[in-house]
This record gives C-alpha cells, sequence and structure tokens, in this order.
C-alpha cells in the first residue's frame, strides 16, 4: 500500500516536471503582463531541438542549453509582434503554437521513431524545476528585480514613470518564458520518453496556461497545481485498463478540469489576483 | 528603434500593400521552412498551383475544401467582430456533425431527413459554445481558453461515440457507424465531392450575416459591443446576451459545416481526425482575412481552400507531413496580425 502510494508519488511528480516548468515560464510572462498562448509551440520546437542535438552531437546540457534558446527564440518572435507592432497577443500566441507545432512536426520527421541511447535522467528536471520555483517565489517577492517585472504587469505607467523601461523588461519576461518551456520540452524528449514523435507535447502546454490561474500566479503553489494535475495523468493511466469507464473519459479529463477550473476561479473572482495590467499593451502617453 | 504613431485613417492603397506584403512574407517564411526540410520551395509552390488551380479535379477539391471554411469562417467573422475570440469551430464542428449523424440514423428517413439534419447540427454545434460564452459573459474566463479544451473534449465525445454505443454493425474492426440511408445523403455536382447545397448555405449565410451585422439594429447592438464595450455598457446595451448570441450563431455555423461533411462526403460519422482536416483552425485566418465582413469571407474561404487542398497535394505527391499545414497556418495568422498593426499605424525610426 505506502508502496504504491510511493509510487504514485513519484509518477505524479515526473508527470509534473514539465508542467511545472512550463507553467513557471507561463507565469513570470503574466506577472509582466504579457499574455502568450504559444506554449505549446515553444514547448514542440524545444523537444525537437533538443532530440536533434541530442542525436547528433551526443551532448545532454548542449542538448537542453539549445532548447532553452531555441524556445526564447520562437518567444521573442511572439514579443516582437505584439510588444514592438502591437498585435493581438491572444492571436499571436496561437499562431506561435500553430507554427511551433508545424515546424517541429514537418523538421523532426527525420527523427520520428528513432530512440535515444543514453537518456537524460528524469531527477535532476523535477529537482531544478522544484528549485526554481522557490528561487522566482524569493525572487518576486524579495529582490528589487522582482518588484520592477511585478510593477511593469500590475502598472506599468507608474513603472515607467519611475524610470523603469517597460517594453524591455517584457521583452526579457517572454524570452524567460520560452526558455522554460523550451526546457519543459527538452525533458519530454531526453528524459520522459527519449525519443520524438509528433504531438509528443500533447496539450500540456495549454494546461500550463490555465494551471497560472489555478494557483493564482504563485510559484510555490505551482508546485502543488503541477503534482495535482500529475497525479491526475496517473489516474488516467493506471484506471484505464482496471474499470469500465470509457478511455475517452480520461483522455478528456484534463481538458474538462482545465474548463471547470476557469469557471471555479471566475466565480470566486480569484481573478482579482491577475496582475493588473495582464494583456494589456502598455504604449507611453497613449490610455 | 521602430516606434509606432496612429494613423487613423490609413489609405486604402497602403492597407491593400500592406496586406500584400505580408502575405508575400509568410509565403517566403513557409518557403524558407519547406527548404529546411529538404524540399524546395519553389517545386512545392509549383505543385500546389498546378495541383489546384490548374485542373478540373484539382478546382473541385479547392471547392469542397472551401465549402465547410465559407460556414465557419462567416460565422467566426462576426464573432470576432464582437471580439469574442472562438477558436472553437473544431468542436462545434464535430458536435454538429454527430448531431447530424444522430437524425440520420436513429430517425426514419423521409424528405425530411437532410433539413432535421442541418437543424440539429446548427443547434448541437451552438449549444457547444454555450459553457464557454456563458462564461466569458458572466465571470469573464477568456473564451479562447475554455473554447480550445472544448475542441478536445468533443474530439473524445466523437471517439468515444464511434467505437462505443454507435459503432457500425455492417463494419467490423473499424471506428465509425454504419452508413447513412440514402435520403440522408447530399446530391453531389458531377462526379466531383462538391457538396453543392451546402456551397449554397454557406453563402447564402455569409450574405445573410453581413446584412445582419450593417443593416439591422441588432447588428449595430453587435458593433457597439465588438468596438467598445464601455460604450456598450454605458447605454445600457444588453452585452452578456450579445455574446451569448454571437456564440450561438458562429457554434450553429460551424455546426452546420459538419452536418455538409457527414453528408455530403462521408455518409457516416467517423474517427473526428479524419472528419474534420483543421476547418475550424483555417477558418480562424478565413475570418482575420476577412477583417470583420462575414461577405468577405466569399474571397478569402476559397483562398485558404486552396491552401487545404494544396497542402494535401504536398502530403500525397512530396511526402510531407501533414504539419505542412500548421506551418502555412501559423505564419499566414502571425503575419497578419502584425500587417494589421503596420495598417493602423505609421512606423517611425527613431534613434
Amino acid at each position: 500500500m505506502i508502496e504504491e502510494l510511493l509510487q504514485a508519488l513519484a509518477r505524479a511528480l515526473s508527470f509534473g516536471t514539465p508542467l511545472l516548468l512550463a507553467t513557471l515560464g507561463v507565469l513570470v510572462n503574466e506577472r509582466a503582463g504579457v499574455v502568450n498562448l504559444g506554449v505549446e509551440g515553444m514547448m514542440a520546437v524545444g523537444a525537437l531541438a533538443a532530440f536533434g542535438v541530442a542525436s547528433e552531437a551526443e551532448s545532454l546540457s548542449l542538448a537542453v542549453g539549445l532548447a532553452m534558446a531555441v524556445g526564447a527564440l520562437a518567444a521573442l518572435l511572439h514579443g516582437f509582434v505584439t510588444l514592438t507592432l502591437r498585435a493581438n497577443a491572444y492571436v499571436s500566441g496561437l499562431a506561435l503554437a500553430m507554427l511551433g507545432l508545424g515546424v517541429a512536426g514537418l523538421l523532426g520527421k527525420r527523427y520520428e521513431g528513432a530512440i535515444l541511447f543514453e537518456p537524460a535522467p528524469e531527477l535532476p528536471f523535477t529537482v531544478a524545476a522544484g528549485v526554481l520555483a522557490v528561487l522566482l517565489w524569493a525572487f518576486l517577492h524579495a529582490t528589487r528585480p522582482g518588484l520592477v517585472l511585478r510593477s511593469v504587469g500590475e502598472n506599468p505607467a507608474a513603472a515607467d514613470v519611475l524610470g523603469v523601461n517597460v517594453v524591455a523588461v517584457r521583452y526579457g519576461a517572454v524570452a524567460f518564458g520560452g526558455a522554460l518551456a523550451g526546457l519543459a520540452g527538452a525533458f519530454l524528449s531526453l528524459a520522459y520518453r527519449p525519443a520524438w514523435t509528433d504531438g509528443m507535447t500533447a496539450g500540456l502546454g495549454w494546461i500550463a496556461v490555465a494551471l497560472v490561474i489555478f494557483v493564482g500566479w504563485s510559484p510555490l503553489r505551482a508546485v502543488l497545481g503541477s503534482v495535482f494535475f500529475g497525479l491526475l495523468y496517473y489516474l488516467q493511466f493506471r484506471l484505464q485498463d482496471q474499470s469500465h469507464i470509457p478511455t475517452e473519459l480520461f483522455a478528456a479529463m484534463p481538458y474538462l478540469l482545465v474548463i471547470v477550473v476557469l469557471a471555479l476561479a471566475g466565480l470566486r473572482r480569484t481573478q482579482g489576483s491577475a496582475p493588473a495590467a495582464l494583456g494589456r499593451p502598455y504604449h507611453r502617453g497613449e490610455r | 528603434m521602430i516606434r509606432l504613431e496612429q494613423d487613423p485613417l490609413p489609405r486604402r492603397a497602403k492597407v491593400l500593400g500592406v496586406y500584400l506584403g505580408v502575405l508575400a512574407l509568410a509565403f517566403t517564411l513557409a518557403g524558407a521552412v519547406f527548404a529546411a526540410y529538404g524540399v524546395g520551395p519553389l517545386e512545392a509552390y509549383g505543385t500546389l498551383l498546378e495541383g489546384t488551380l490548374a485542373d478540373g479535379q484539382g478546382l473541385a477539391e479547392v471547392l469542397r475544401r472551401t465549402i465547410p471554411l465559407l460556414l465557419i469562417g462567416s460565422g467566426l467573422t462576426l464573432a470576432f467582430r464582437v471580439s469574442f475570440f472562438n477558436i472553437g469551430a473544431e468542436g462545434q464542428l464535430l458536435l454538429g456533425a454527430a448531431a447530424g449523424s444522430a437524425v440520420a440514423l436513429f430517425v426514419p428517413s423521409s424528405a425530411l431527413s437532410l433539413p432535421l439534419m442541418f437543424l440539429a447540427g446548427a443547434v448541437a454545434g451552438g449549444l457547444w459554445t454555450l459553457p464557454a460564452a456563458w462564461l466569458r459573459a458572466r465571470v469573464d474566463v477568456n473564451e479562447i481558453l475554455t473554447t480550445l479544451m472544448l475542441n478536445a473534449v468533443a474530439g473524445s465525445l466523437v471517439l468515444y461515440l464511434v467505437s462505443g454505443p454507435w459503432r457500425g454493425e455492417q463494419v467490423q474492426g473499424y471506428t465509425y457507424t454504419d452508413e447513412f440511408p440514402a435520403p440522408a445523403w447530399l446530391p453531389l455536382l458531377g462526379d466531383s465531392l462538391v457538396h453543392w447545397p451546402t456551397l449554397a448555405l454557406g453563402a447564402v449565410l455569409a450574405v445573410a450575416l453581413q446584412v445582419l451585422l450593417t443593416r439591422t439594429p441588432l447588428g449595430y447592438e453587435l458593433r457597439v459591443v465588438g468596438a467598445s464595450p464601455r460604450a456598450a455598457r454605458y447605454v445600457g446595451m444588453p452585452i452578456p446576451r450579445v455574446v451569448l448570441l454571437t456564440g450561438l450563431l458562429s457554434g450553429g455555423a460551424a455546426g452546420l459545416a459538419g452536418v455538409g461533411e457527414v453528408a455530403g462526403i462521408h455518409h457516416r460519422l467517423l474517427d473526428p481526425s479524419q472528419l474534420s482536416l483543421g476547418y475550424g483552425f483555417t477558418a480562424i485566418i478565413v475570418a482575420w482575412l476577412a477583417r470583420g465582413h462575414p461577405a468577405l469571407v466569399l474571397l478569402t474561404a476559397p483562398l485558404m481552400g486552396v491552401i487545404l487542398a494544396g497542402g494535401d497535394l504536398l502530403k500525397i505527391s512530396l511526402n510531407m507531413p501533414f504539419r505542412v499545414i500548421d506551418v502555412f497556418s501559423g505564419l499566414m495568422l502571425l503575419c497578419l496580425i502584425a500587417g494589421e498593426s503596420l495598417a493602423r499605424y505609421r512606423v517611425r525610426w527613431s534613434p
């Protein structure tokens, strides 16, 4: 019994790792007031980049580094379109999700079915994600740059008056979010399932976007939230062969849960804890 | 640094120029991705154009893809005008297809079968938007996330139906229903797969929604709510009701498209991945290109129809994965919204 519980917890942590990484990235984005729905696409290109490098150059650290760089680069595309050109951030993020999935699926075809002979261990990723959550919490609440980042998301006009370059901070947050999405992708293709398959991000990016709302933009609660969703994924596989409940219901479960979570957050008005300027572009001298 | 200044009244020539420019950019970037994949961009575009516009069969394929895009696109154009970002047309199409199939399979067939199927499809597609529209209208939950999640739920639901309770008895081992009885089949144009009644329905809907939007008091309300919710609230317009109605209309249109696919082409309900080929997502671009005018969808839907039919050709004749469509869609959408900004602003370089 104890053994089974421990095993469930271990699997939940493993399932929850990419979710936590991606969620922390979205969280930093949104704390700076930027919405980026492109997580799924950035994860996909990150996963492919990591797998490609690992199988050609056989260096895991290079693979992880490149996945983060590629994720950040993809995010900067979103940054340019929304922050500099001021286009609709929701549509831009959606386009980035499509583009990332498309490019990864196309360029990854040559790796389809290949496997990694020396997969990366899962544990370092899980530990790194947990440590990062604590560091981010400390950064946001106990350091001056963290305060600046939050102020850009809460009241960009006031931050601007105090001499903060709002657009530069937002660009930085967007790149950081992309790098974490890339890292989440690298976990999937190097450690979780050391192979490349099209669609291996499996909707995790979208769940991360919703999870940020669920955890009220708090890095520490993000840890609990991703373990909870990780447990849900574990149960989905565990209960599938043991019960008469149709498997499609389990497949739909995370998505249904996201809707329920969003509805509850809306009804309970916990969205009050959302950064005040979330999703609103900032332009000096315009209201 | 690039700085933008508002251009309140951009000249028509500038808008057109910007849009042609960004479309050219999207095609160039897609060409670069093809080159990275190992297919020459010129070869890819040559195959695409030759196989779609240069022969009768290709044109019929384009037209067949245009039908659902026309229906979904005009509904989405209306929704986007009201700032209701319905990304869930894919799921609404599936629900429409399922409801239409239910009528075809379980209601005794008659001359009324087809009208009933379309009615059921529209109602089901519309109702599938209801949770998202209600949450958006009442508690301000972002509809992009909820409609997107509902896509995945709809996929699971249809998969459950075709592999479980509705699984056909005539077929063994396949996940689809029995074939519909003949009265539930839509007539086709010649020996093509163009189910013309749905095509006509799409054209009529595009024009009807344009008239609704520009010539009726309700359309006026829709436009005001979309342009300035604050002003709408100030003059006491029923914003939640407008949002719900927009959700129902755009979802209903997608539901009609679903019925067209099952009654016109497949004649059975089948695996969701084979039922819609990304129509719900491609229609977002169709609607974005139409810039808030449902009637313009009559032009933009065939344009994307070429891309979908062309993507199919690239898949078959150049052995490319189906994701080529996502590359096109993502790049087009990204370039289009950037283009919209460029058209609305003057770009200034400042040191």
